[in-house]
């Protein structure tokens, strides 16, 4: 077989593209890995903070990172590899009668596809967020296996075990076209070299759109840019992720927790969003999440602050995923729109795929698998918890 | 008490006023100790005898100071419950102070406030970060053309590298004030700019982003403001190079800024004996500072067959009978806990050590002067976000503080031209510029001296280097400099002496003495420049007679010491010497400095992998090697060992590993390096947010 023939090429070696690698070389396929970058998992993959949870409104999403989750916390066991998964849980703590209407509102849902969630009253969620501001707190949703870990390592994880069962990885080249052939995809085109495989898959994250449009497909994946910083390290006394979905100006979500090693990472929503794919710093990041982090955790006003950075989130108009064959290009995938939820999603939209491709049907079931299609009605019902 | 507090201060300069400070008390680890108020907590420990602040937590290895510039983490202590950079903070008044031992535990904290204050922004025309000679230069020049300028600086005067020189420069008396002591340059060039009433200065404020909005932001103390510059400058200097060698990360093992920077700056005897990796001009120059502060310096080791720096700093180390070993690198640092010992060896051809040269020496401290590299993160940054962005100085190019004088000049009219203001830079600047920055070119044979008797000075400048000073001095004009240009060697070229001694007081090399021979006898009197202590040579002691490069001529005696306002702080010290070798003294030396012993500790040609390559996260060269065998070849993977993810933000450790992957055999070009990101050094949360205190 020619050295540039492949059962399948991904385009994308981020938090998608490397555990749909790993898990297609699995099933004993010769898979290819086209990134950009130097290397992999450096696009938005290592711009993520780390949180890793099952907690969304969309069933879909839920059931999916319910399985990325049981990889993650397995993968240790199964691999080898530290990628400092800590199950240290999900809060949303709410200082307002709204939020905590809304959160409850979602209870019955994401239990029932299985999430391990609960509200928790103030005095019980001090419990579990010593040294949170009290005063207000209303309570919070509180779900305990939800975690943490490493993109990092995590991606570095993929990338050794992906490698050691025969993927080919070809980084610092960019894909400057797909080839078609009779309305099936026949291979790749990059800057360097041309590539042939029936099947190609579009994990292209922020730059998916560019992907799809050449094949002539309009993916609706617009990037707005989230930024992030990470603080020096101090004594642990966190352990859940901690997300405050109130807004203030210039913003809206604020998330962060306290790794393994000590260090507190946290993220802020900007808003209104800002769109594009500039991701340079800008000058409101660091006193908007320093005053909102200092309101929720007065003790943390000693901390210091040791970087700052920004990552895109690709997002859908829904906030949820796209990931389907595309009816048009036989053989074309897309799995876009990770809306910032990459990290989470990667492990379980991978065995969801590698089960797609191979036996014509996901992991999960169909009609809950529809909610990712390409062809939906995006106006429907979208993401609560994005 | 007090007495052994004071054995760690200098109570005494030869070229530095020592000021009364005023005693406050403080408390390490519950020890009442004292400190001069003003000073930073870690002259403070060092003044106490106290170098080992704290523990890593990754290996409870003793952490000591290592930067001393507020880039590494390494002399965090609590202070007052809240954990600090000691080299950044100020000691106060009744400081409680622990050592950091792992992790620091945040404070809980009482009184909750959440008033938060809008952080200011400052309008000017040209933001100039680094108020060191090429950012003071530049300066005069936009003050000059009439425009509003601001200096960042992050220390507590201006001035730079400068403040802590107590030598003379070198280069052109006309134009960068050659023959003047560099803290005397600082001062001039800080009255020059203080003239301008458009030009305004920020002390103790540390640039730390530049932001998508062309903004820059700035820390000054607790608080955190933003600037809006036309243009901005950077000229924030340079940043030493490190070394990779088994014991590299002991505390006692740091840069020479750093050591410049508790002696002559702090004014503490950081060391009793010093040993010095790098034969530049900086290594040569710390060398001197230490001398001065009556530090033993053991010896200094330089790696190619010959020092790099000006051969005049070689030589007044070498006739203080300081070793200077070229060919020969340093093997390891060994000590228990602390540095205690240096093993070093000869190297061959190819500067590998060879065996059974090695030589270990007793030493409590060892500088690394290995070379500079320009800060130029800021300027990346800035031409990242679209900026007009300048630089100058070390910053643009590694060169003498002379050279950095005139290339911040030359930016300054720039930047006015640019902006619509001011003068054109003239033709003849670019040229001065590039000759000013020359490298030390050939070094010729000293000539014969054609001056049989009489009075006549002596010059043992013999080396091609950029300097003016003796031709300016003189009363007579008896010193000449050949040709166009002031690189050649200084001639004689008149028998007119008066004796005044100027020369010999003001050759920024020392490297002119007066000899006399008028009198009837076999002795004649050599004068010789002095800058150490007073304290350590009185008329009547034996010393033994120099020549140049060190070698011991014979005893002699010293005839008289003579002290004069005009000599700026300069003894000239009349020998007695045989009138035969007299025109070979170039200098005496008081005391032999002797090698410790000898215990090689082996035979090493390569990075051991036990050897830590970040120090911040502790991170060995052997788990990068593993890593780039593997394959890794963008320094960005190297971040699941966390290198380049501690304090310092891969400042000092992206060079080291590029020098790993050299080894390997892999050519820098592959290696793509790490991306860096703000902030360039690490703000407290509550100053970001601007948060009131209740």
């Amino acid at each position: 077989m020619n050295k540039n023939t492949f059962d399948i090429i991904i385009i994308g070696a981020g938090s998608v593209g490397l555990p749909t690698a790993l898990y297609l070389a699995k099933e004993k396929l010769k898979v290819l890995v086209l990134d950009i970058y130097p290397s992999v998992g450096q696009g938005q993959n290592k711009c993520a903070i780390g949180g890793v949870r099952a907690t969304h409104s969309d069933p879909a999403k839920i059931q999916t990172c319910l399985k990325s989750l049981e990889i993650f916390a397995t993968w240790k066991d199964e691999y080898g590899d530290d990628i400092d998964f800590e199950p240290g849980g999900y809060t949303f703590p709410v200082y307002t009668e709204t939020d905590a209407a809304n959160l409850k509102t979602l209870l019955d849902t994401q239990k029932h596809y299985g999430l391990n969630i609960d509200w928790l009253d103030g005095p019980d969620l001090l419990d579990v967020l010593p040294g949170i501001n009290h005063n207000g707190l209303l309570g919070g949703t509180y779900s305990p296996e939800d975690g943490h870990l490493s993109p990092i390592k995590a991606a570095a994880a993929f990338y050794r075990q992906a490698k050691n069962l025969g993927v080919e990885f070809r980084c610092g080249e960019r894909v400057i076209d797909i080839i078609q052939n009779n309305d099936a995809v026949s291979g790749v085109k990059t800057e360097r070299d041309t590539y042939t495989a029936p099947v190609v898959i579009n994990a292209a994250g922020a730059q998916a759109r560019e992907i799809g449009d050449m094949i002539g497909l309009d993916l609706p994946v617009y990037p707005d840019c989230h930024e992030a910083g990470v603080t020096e390290p101090v004594k642990h006394f966190l352990d859940p992720m901690v997300v405050d979905i109130r807004q203030f100006p210039r913003s809206k979500n604020f998330y962060f927790y306290q790794n393994f090693e000590g260090h507190f990472i946290f993220c802020i929503t900007p808003y209104p969003p800002i769109e594009g794919t500039d991701r340079r710093a800008t000058s409101s990041f660091l006193p908007d999440a320093g005053q909102r982090l200092i309101r929720l955790f007065p003790k943390l006003q000693n901390i210091k602050v040791r970087r700052t950075w920004r990552g895109l989130y690709p997002m859908t108009l829904d906030g949820i995923p796209i990931i389907d064959e595309i009816d048009e290009v036989e053989g074309f995938y897309v799995v876009v729109g990770m809306c910032g939820q990459g990290l989470m999603l990667g492990p379980g939209v991978a065995a969801n795929l590698a089960h797609l491709i191979l036996d014509g049907k996901p992991l999960l079931p169909e009609e809950l698998f529809d909610y990712f299609s390409y062809y939906r009605d995006y106006t429907g019902c979208s993401e609560a918890l994005r | 008490m007090s007495e052994l507090r004071d054995i760690f201060r200098i109570e005494k300069h030869p070229i530095l006023t020592v000021t009364s400070a005023k005693r406050i008390s403080f408390t390490f680890n519950g020890k009442k100790l004292y400190a001069h108020k003003g000073e930073v907590i870690t002259s403070a420990l060092f003044a106490n005898g106290i170098r080992i602040f704290g523990h890593h937590p990754k290996d409870s290895s003793p952490q000591g100071m290592f930067c001393a510039n507020g880039q590494c983490a390494q002399c965090t202590v609590i202070a007052n419950g809240v954990p600090v950079k000691g080299c950044m903070i100020r000691v106060e008044e009744e400081m409680s102070l622990q050592s950091c031992d792992g992790l620091p535990e945040l404070p809980e904290v009482r009184a909750f406030s959440d008033t938060f204050a809008q952080h200011g922004e400052v309008e000017t025309e040209v933001l100039i970060i680094g108020g060191g000679p090429a950012g003071i230069a530049a300066a005069i020049e936009l003050g000059k053309a009439g425009l509003d300028v601001l200096i960042v600086d992050d220390k507590h005067r201006l001035g730079g590298k400068l403040v802590l020189q107590t030598h003379s420069f070198f280069g052109t008396v006309e134009d960068v004030y050659a023959g003047t002591r560099g803290i005397d340059i600082a001062t001039r060039l800080t009255e020059e700019v203080g003239r301008f009433p458009h030009a305004s200065v920020s002390l103790n404020t540390q640039a730390v982003g530049v932001f998508s909005d062309g903004k820059i932001g700035l820390v000054r103390g607790e608080e955190y403001f933003l600037t809006v510059p036309k243009a901005i400058l950077i000229a924030s200097g340079a940043r030493e190079k490190g070394l990779l060698f088994p014991g590299c990360d002991l505390p006692g093992v740091y840069g020479a800024g750093a050591f410049q920077t508790l002696v002559n700056r702090d004014l503490v005897r950081s060391s009793e004996k010093l040993f010095i990796v790098g034969g530049g001009n900086v290594g040569l120059i710390a060398g001197y500072h230490a001398l001065q502060a009556g530090i033993d310096v053991v010896g200094l080791v330089e790696v190619m067959d010959k020092v790099g720096g000006y051969k005049v700093h070689a030589d007044k180390l070498k006739r203080h009978g300081v070793p200077i070993h070229t060919s020969h690198t340093v093997l390891g640092a060994g000590g228990d806990g602390r540095l205690e010992r240096v093993t070093i060896a000869r190297v061959d051809a190819s500067f590998n050590p060879i065996q059974g040269t090695e030589r270990t020496f007793a030493a409590d401290t060892l500088l690394i002067a290995v070379g500079l590299d320009p800060i130029d993160e800021l300027y990346l940054q800035a031409e990242r976000m679209g900026m007009r962005v300048y630089s100058a100085g070390d910053s643009q190019e590694i060169a003498e503080a002379s050279a950095a004088i005139f290339s911040g000049r030359i930016a300054g009219r720039h930047i006015a031209r640019d902006l619509e203001k001011g003068e054109p830079v003239p033709e003849e600047w670019s040229q001065k510029a590039e000759i000013l920055k020359s490298k030390p070119g050939e070094t010729f044979p000293l000539k014969a001296k054609s001056f049989p008797s009489g009075l006549f000075p002596v010059i043992f400048c013999h080396q091609e280097i950029p300097c003016d000073p003796c031709t300016k001095i003189c009363p007579k004009d008896m010193i000449v400099i050949p040709g166009d240009g002031i690189m050649s060697i200084p001639e004689i070229h008149k028998d007119e002496c008066t004796g005044c001694y100027r020369c010999v007081a003001f050759c920024p090399g020392l490297a002119i003495t007066l000899v006399d021979l008028r009198q009837e006898g076999d002795s004649g009197l050599v004068t010789v420049p002095f800058e150490l202590s007073e304290d350590l040579i009185k008329v009547g002691d034996e010393v033994d007679a120099m020549e140049i490069e060190g070698r011991v001529l014979t005893t002699v005696k010293v005839e008289k010491v003579i002290q004069r306002r005009a000599y700026d702080r300069t003894l000239l010290v009349v020998l007695r010497v045989p009138k035969e070798i007299a025109t070979s003294v170039a200098g005496f030396k008081r005391k032999e400095v002797v090698p410790y012993g000898a215990l090689g500790e082996g035979y090493q040609t390569k990075i051991g992998d036990e050897t830590v390559v970040c120090r911040c996260e502790r991170v060995t060269a052997g788990e990068i090697r593993r890593l780039i065998r593997e394959g890794v070849r963008d320094m960005n993977q190297l971040k699941v060992l966390r290198c380049g993810m501690g304090a310092c933000g891969g400042k000092t450790c992206e060079p080291l590993i590029l020098s790993l992957y050299k080894q390997e055999g892999i050519d820098e070009k592959e290696v793509f390096p790490y991306t860096k990101r703000p902030l360039l050094a690490e703000v407290p949360l509550n100053v970001l947010a601007g948060l009131k205190e209740e």
